[in-house]
């Protein structure tokens, strides 16, 4: 019995061993790969927080249909969920052995992440951050990414002369602590509402004022959003109004104000205008939100690195990819469009 | 022990005694079969580069699996290893950086906080005698909360010593990661431990039949106190390794890491009911879940697919371990 054990111990390790010394088959079986020459080939990566969220599923898209116009291989991964960073770093290693000498990442732990791009860099590959920023900045080539800031502060300047002479009592209904995007919207938009000023457009801290009676983290999640809104109500059932992190999180807000019979008198503001976020714009659930292009982002980062690879400048910096205020309430001084402006330029299942 | 043994005779006597005798033969078979394949989809597969880029990526688990697999063998579960090992990873390195503690004491210091997570586990499944799922879904939320209390910063700019484990070496061409090489030596101690040791004998007794263990003279709450407890310890150098692999201490790690190891644990042709597996199983278990991922993602397959598949592998695999256990 114990012979059979190392015999098959021993087995296991020849086979191993074997994979790696059979390395001179493999080309026997090249033909067999729908890639033409692969070695000359172009590849570019596109590393996503998660594969079911809408927002990314539009920006793999955007990746797609820009990669097929250029003529190059996309390959595309992400974490388990929201937050797993070691899945990333797996998917981002991955994509190097298969030969790609760009990567596209929405860093999904802004901080965590960072050791693993710098060893990407190093070994030549250029990584450029979509739609959320590295901490620091300066860890990737590039950032193509919406002004989260701005979006925050467009919701804060629109519902400041919505609420008119109302005394505000505000819930703030967050991401999660320490996440760069979660703080440039949540401050952005007390900025924009005017109880806060001067706050660092580029900070990972959230930063609160007294008119926030509740603030709680939602991670952009649904029914995390409805239990906290109906939290901050016990806790203080005078708000008037809710900032919310995304319009998923906007939704369980509205469910948790609806049950509780206050839907018609708090305002809810929001950022992503995503397609089902943007018809809460048109029933009225959501009074405003700002709208971003993940389409673009994606789109303008494949399109870098494919220009970079064939001799042209290498990306570097931060690309506005544009934010638009939507709302059926438009309010005087403050920018924006109405909501079926939105539904044309949404992203997700219409 | 004699029970045991009984037992044994019993097993090899039935039909589809290859897959019995043999129990890794089943994960084997399905790990060659995945080499294979890949190896004809993508040039770039069967490479020493990427092969130890698969090894480096499974350690994590890898490592954490070998105290599932113990504790598993004993017919109980730990769900808590993922956030345990979060936890100790987060001690250690904000000892090191934040508290500018010497990094061998904090590197032992975190692996002692997730060693007393394997007594209390330990101690709660036989001093109160409550099953070890309740007990570890219990301490996954402990462990989660106190990682979250102590720290929502992921902690960067590690000493070196810390990173240890995540350098490479040299054979050939070929970059093998430290990493990878100690959850080997890992592997090959758990299986002289368990295979030639009374101690490795009495957790197949203890899982087969605890009353018959008992009645043959073994301290069954030792056996389990001792197999949460190294388990645990498991955790902690596979809190090493990871923040050897990622380079910073991130409280959001590990969560879906449980699952992640049992999966492999249950690939590797171990028995949930206890008693019944092999540890070199949840190392093949461990490979197959990491060249499918790796394979899939260098043939340019979306990484759903990859979940949708190790679904498929773990059906088939407790399937296949049920029919030919059947009488």
């Amino acid at each position: 019995m114990s012979l059979k054990r190392i015999a098959l111990l021993a087995l296991v390790v020849v086979l191993l061993a074997a994979c790696g010394g059979a390395k001179t088959e493999a080309p026997a079986a090249a033909p067999e790969t729908a890639a033409p020459a692969a070695s000359d080939q172009i590849i570019v990566g596109l590393i996503t927080k998660t594969e079911t969220n809408p927002f990314f599923v539009k920006m793999k898209e955007g990746a797609q249909a820009e990669a097929d116009k250029l003529g190059v291989k996309l390959l595309t991964g992400a974490g388990a969920k929201d937050g797993d960073n070691e899945g990333q770093v797996t998917a981002l290693e991955n994509m190097i052995n298969a030969g790609a000498k760009g990567i596209l990442i929405t860093p999904s732990d802004t901080k965590a992440i960072v050791p693993s791009i710098e060893k990407a860099r190093a070994q030549g590959v250029v990584v450029i951050a979509l739609d959320t920023a590295t901490d620091p900045q300066e860890a990737v080539d590039a950032l193509f990414a919406t002004d989260n800031f701005k979006a925050g502060l467009l919701i804060g300047q629109w519902a400041k002369s919505a609420m008119g002479d109302k005394a505000p009592v505000i819930a703030t209904l967050d991401l999660q602590p320490g996440i760069t995007v979660g703080a440039q919207r949540h401050n952005g938009f007390l900025q924009g509402f005017g109880v806060i000023s001067g706050a660092d457009p580029n900070s990972s801290d959230l930063v609160n004022a007294d008119v926030v009676v509740c603030s709680q983290d939602t991670h952009g999640d649904q029914t995390e959003g409805q239990t906290a809104m109906e939290n901050c109500l016990s806790k203080n059932p005078d708000i008037n109004l809710v900032y919310t992190i995304n319009e998923p999180a906007a939704f369980g807000a509205y469910t948790a104000l609806k049950n509780a019979g206050k839907e018609k008198d708090v305002l809810i503001v929001s950022v992503d205008g995503g397609c089902k976020g943007v018809q809460g714009v048109v029933d009225g659930q959501i009074a405003a939100t700002s709208q971003q292009y993940p389409l673009k982002m994606a789109e303008l980062g494949v399109k870098a690195i494919v220009d970079y690879i064939k001799g042209g400048a290498k990306p570097s910096g931060y690309t506005d990819t544009g934010v638009t205020l939507i709302t059926d309430m438009a309010q005087a001084g403050v920018d924006g469009q109405n909501s079926a402006y939105g539904v044309a330029n949404c992203w997700g299942t219409k | 022990m004699s029970a045991v043994v009984s037992t044994v005779t019993k097993r090899r006597s039935s039909l589809l005694s290859i897959v019995r005798g043999s129990p890794v033969m089943g994960p084997l078979a399905a790990l060659i079969l995945a080499c294979i394949f890949f190896s004809f989809k993508t040039d770039r597969f069967l490479t020493g580069a990427n092969l130890s880029l698969i090894l480096q990526q499974v350690m994590v688990v890898g490592t954490l699996a070998i105290g599932q697999t113990l504790v598993i063998l004993t017919s109980g579960i730990d769900l808590s290893n993922g956030s345990v090992m979060a936890l100790g990873g987060v001690v250690m390195t904000s000892l090191a950086v934040d508290h500018g503690l010497n990094p061998v004491l904090a590197i032992l210091l975190g692996i002692l906080v997730c060693i007393l997570f394997g007594v209390m586990n330990g101690a709660l499944v036989t001093g109160i005698r409550l099953p070890a799922f309740i007990v570890t879904l219990g301490t996954l939320n402990i462990a989660y909360a106190l990682t979250r209390i102590y720290t929502t910063e992921t902690i960067s700019g590690l000493p070196s010593l810390l990173l240890f484990f995540g350098n490479t070496f040299k054979i050939g061409t070929t970059q093998i990661t430290y990493g990878s090489v100690l959850m080997l030596v890992l592997y090959a101690i758990t299986w002289f431990v368990l295979r030639s040791t009374p101690a490795g004998r009495s957790v197949y007794a203890v899982g087969d039949n605890p009353e018959a263990a008992r009645l043959a003279g073994i301290n069954t709450t030792r056996v389990l106190i001792g197999v949460y407890t190294t388990a645990a310890l498991t955790y902690g150098i596979a809190a090493l390794l990871l923040v050897a692999r990622t380079g910073v201490g991130d409280p959001q790690a590990g969560q879906t890491s449980n699952l992640e190891s049992i999966t492999a644990v249950v690939l590797g042709g171990t028995s949930l009911f206890g008693g019944r597996g092999t540890i070199i199983g949840t190392l093949i278990g461990a490979l197959i879940v990491g060249v499918f991922r790796n394979g899939l993602q260098l043939m340019g397959v979306e990484s759903i697919y990859q979940v949708l598949i190790t679904g498929i592998l773990v059906i088939a695999a407790v399937s296949i371990d049920q029919l030919s256990h059947r009488k």
